[in-house]
């Protein structure tokens, strides 16, 4: 039971833009102050301190199958950043594909208290889950990937819509999974054939459906079980060259539906050929400001070593073929796939300052905060533990300007120049917490107000944006101080965060035949159990 | 010339990790602040005195006297000075040095100067696998700087240099130059299997026929003027490097055609011609 007494609030949920305010937290949730015991209270003093709710990061990779192939194929990676036990801590690597535990301090270390791994194929949800379970201190959900699965696939085939959504409830309780996540719908599957879909139109080889009908189906069945996110979606034809219509049409697929499009920023792109690669981010933009169903996340470049690790394999197989670099590619059965490249993004590439610019130009030109979402898509566009620096280049245009100055003069071609926006504290707690707990559809987190969980991040005032994010004087998960100073000082396991929809019975069966003919486990190792889970929490379908 | 004298106390085969050996870090430390450096001992944390004698101190000449076949990373990252071990030495040596030189009397363990940039290493005995190597992962090994074994070589000398000389005066392991970008390496021994497997550039020079790879072709009887070079350069390094070498001919092949196909394989040929 304690009080935060005399920060500076930034609670964007509630209005609260930088006004003085104690906050009380009682059993790990903010609580009214008559509902503690104010003789026995805990003062934690915040004068001159900024205090905002924990940060909340919408899209991922920091467990699961891939990350681990990651892992296994960059040992060059891990050489170079080893991080040494502490009293309270776990030794382990840091780096792009860090290890479980390190990934879960240096979230925390940001004032990060809750991640979705946005992409768990289902085969491999077991697996996710062991490695979430060694992802202390944070709480965190996964987005179950549904794009290309041959189930769904075959009765969009055969117009049966009724099995398909019980289906994907029954996959999502099976995977112990928050969300429905589609990677280029129908491309992976193609990829098996060594082949890729071009547009919405293309032809799935062996189903006959399209992905504008595996998004549409997707979308409808998102919004029949009510899931608390929307359909998160990663569009056809990403890193290609003139993909912006593509992605321009699939937001038109989505008509009044909600729809939550994921690093936008690879999706965003004009011209012919990786010649002339430009920036089409201000059409994308207009577009997103019109429609308020829509929401973004950027997946923001960073310059220096990245790891890019996607469910999109025919992407990563061009990736290997313009970088020369080591690739790894992985088939999931009936299900999905992946590719992992590892990448450097250069500062003096024409190609890679135009992604940096276009990732700023779509923080920059869509108006409403709430719907675009701070993402470097870790680990493909950058580490999660630069978003201090995005966080600057926002708030500060001369910083902007300088760091424009010093890239590939290509970036200037775009629009980034003559943006004069400067993000203000109250949009940056917007952007990286109360918007996407909003987007996630987490009503207790992301805010400050009275029942949310006490999930708070402290930093001191400084006019240097980067230094201060990076250094959060304290961060409580749960009401229990997690980070003093830098400093991991205590050891918590967060909470795995799932929905739980209905599904009929019938479908099992009709499932374990699939599973007897085609799948090499059996269908009684494959759900996930409940118990499996050391701490879980079931979010409330809308 | 001022030296720091490091003697062995007692001979021990648990590893220790001895990173703290390098002239960079002798050069401003007293005697005392010497004794005081952190090494590993197993998984235990122990001063450099409690394993040496140390005499001389601000130096960056190092010299060490005894046999230390479990002390890994000498001269890791070093970019000045010297270093002479008279005995036999561990793993790692001279990885990643960037300048300096360091001569061993004895035997060298695996990894000796692994991914290093610059300077030069003598090794009198033999030396283990990954001479001049990329550790496990990395794209690049040895960047620069030249390594002289006069014993054999194990397997993988010479994996993914990227430029250098590296010499092995016996026989080498098989593996040599593999996956080699660019640089020069030097066999006057034997050379074990698959030489140059995956080599997209530089040169692999031998003097006893090896097995080749069939993706590796003959091109011409040739004499090369950079060759007569180096082998001088060899000569005045002491090595017994004959007569006949300087002036013969050499069978050259291109390979790994599997790859890039701009490495060469130069194989002594003799006074033929």
């Amino acid at each position: 039971m304690f009080r935060i007494s005399g920060g500076e609030v930034y609670d964007p949920l509630h209005g609260i833009n930088g006004e003085k305010r104690d906050i009380y937290v009682r059993d790990g949730k903010i609580v009214a102050p008559e509902d503690v015991d104010q003789k026995h209270l805990e003062v934690i003093d915040a004068s001159g301190l900024v205090v905002m709710a924990g940060g909340v990061d919408i899209h991922s990779h920091i467990a699961g199958s891939k990350v681990n192939i990651g892992r296994k194929i960059r040992p060059e990676d891990h050489r170079r950043d080893p991080v040494p036990r502490s009293q309270v801590t776990r030794s382990g690597v840091g780096y792009t594909v860090g290890t479980t535990f390190v990934n879960a301090y240096r979230y925390a270390r940001l004032g990060y208290t809750t991640i979705m791994e946005a992409a768990v194929p289902p085969l491999k949800a077991r697996h996710t889950h062991e490695e979430l379970m060694d992802t202390p201190l944070i709480d965190k959900g996964c987005l179950i990937l549904m794009g290309n699965n041959n189930f769904i696939l075959r009765h969009i085939g055969s117009g049966d819509y009724d099995k398909i959504r019980n289906f994907v409830s029954w996959l999502l309780h099976a995977c112990k999974g928050y969300g429905i996540k589609a990677v280029n719908p129908g491309g992976i599957e193609n990829w098996k054939w060594g082949k890729n879909v071009a547009g919405l139109d293309d032809l799935v080889m062996g189903y006959g459906v399209t992905p504008r009908q595996i998004i549409t189906t997707l979308i409808r069945v998102n919004e029949e079980l009510g899931l608390p996110h929307p359909l998160h979606l990663h569009c056809n034809n990403l890193g290609l060259p003139g993909n912006y219509q593509t992605t321009l049409e699939t937001m038109k697929v989505a008509g009044q539906s909600r729809l939550h499009l994921t690093h936008l920023q690879f999706h965003s792109y004009g011209g012919e050929s990786m010649r002339n690669l430009s920036s089409q981010a201000p059409v994308l933009a207009e577009y997103i400001n019109e429609h308020e169903n829509l929401s973004i996340d950027v997946g923001q470049i960073i310059f220096g070593e990245v790891t890019t690790m996607t469910a999109d394999g025919p992407w990563q197989y061009t990736l290997y073929q313009l970088s020369h670099n080591k690739w790894a590619n992985s088939d999931v059965e009936y299900e999905t796939g992946a590719g992992i490249v590892p990448f450097l993004f250069k500062r003096d590439n024409p190609i890679h300052a135009t992604q940096w610019a276009i990732g700023l130009e779509l923080f920059l030109l869509i108006q409403d905060p709430w719907r675009v979402i701070l993402t470097t898509d870790h680990p493909n566009a950058g580490p999660f533990f630069f978003y201090p620096q995005i966080i600057k280049l926002l708030m500060d245009k001369k910083y902007r300007d300088e760091m424009l100055a010093s890239v590939h003069e290509r970036a200037s071609c775009t629009l980034l120049s003559q943006i004069d926006r400067e993000y203000s504290l109250y949009e940056i707690a917007i952007i990286t917490r109360a918007g996407p707990a909003r987007r996630l559809g987490l009503r207790h987190k992301g805010h400050l107000g009275v029942g949310a969980d006490a999930d708070i991040a402290i930093y001191p005032k400084e006019v240097d944006a980067e230094w201060m994010f990076s250094n959060p004087r304290y961060v409580f998960k749960d009401g229990l101080l997690v980070v003093k100073d830098g400093q991991i000082v205590t050891d918590y396991m967060g909470r795995s965060l799932l929905v739980e929809t209905a599904w009929e019975e019938s479908i099992a069966e009709e499932i374990g035949k699939e599973f007897d003919r085609f799948y090499s486990i059996s269908l009684e190792n494959y759900p996930v159990e409940l118990d499996y889970l050391p701490r879980y929490e079931v979010i409330p379908c809308r | 010339m001022d030296k720091v004298i490091l003697r062995l106390k007692e001979r021990s085969n648990i590893p220790v990790e001895a990173e703290a050996i390098c002239p960079d870090l002798f050069l401003t430390k007293s005697q005392q602040e010497i004794e005081e450096l952190a090494l590993y001992y197993g998984n235990k944390g122990r001063r450099l005195g409690d394993f040496f004698q140390v005499q001389g101190e601000r130096s960056d000449n190092i010299v060490i006297e005894g046999e230390i076949p479990n002390f890994k990373k000498i001269g890791q990252g070093m970019s000045r000075g010297n270093i002479h071990i008279q005995g036999d030495v561990g793993m790692h040596l001279g990885a990643l040095m960037k300048g300096g030189r360091i001569l061993v009397e004895g035997n060298v363990s695996d990894w000796l100067g692994a991914e290093m940039e610059g300077g030069s290493i003598r090794v009198k005995g033999n030396a283990g696998h990954l001479v001049g190597a990329a550790y496990r992962g990395s794209s690049r090994g040895m960047r620069g700087g030249e390594i002289i074994v006069e014993g054999d070589g194990g397997s993988e000398v010479g994996e993914l240099m990227r430029r250098g000389l590296i010499v092995i005066g016996g026989r080498a392991g098989d593996f040599v130059g593999a996956f080699l970008i660019a640089g020069t390496i030097v066999v006057l021994g034997p050379v074990g299997l698959r030489p140059g497997a995956g080599m997209k550039r530089g040169t692999i020079v031998a003097f006893q026929e090896p097995d080749l790879l069939p993706t590796f072709h003959y091109n011409c009887l040739c004499q090369l003027s950079f060759l007569r070079i180096y082998l001088h350069h060899l000569r005045e390094e002491d090595l017994n490097i004959p007569q006949e070498y300087l002036g013969g001919f050499y069978k050259r092949y291109n390979g790994d055609t599997l790859e890039l196909g701009k490495g060469e394989i130069l194989v002594w040929a003799g006074q033929v011609a």
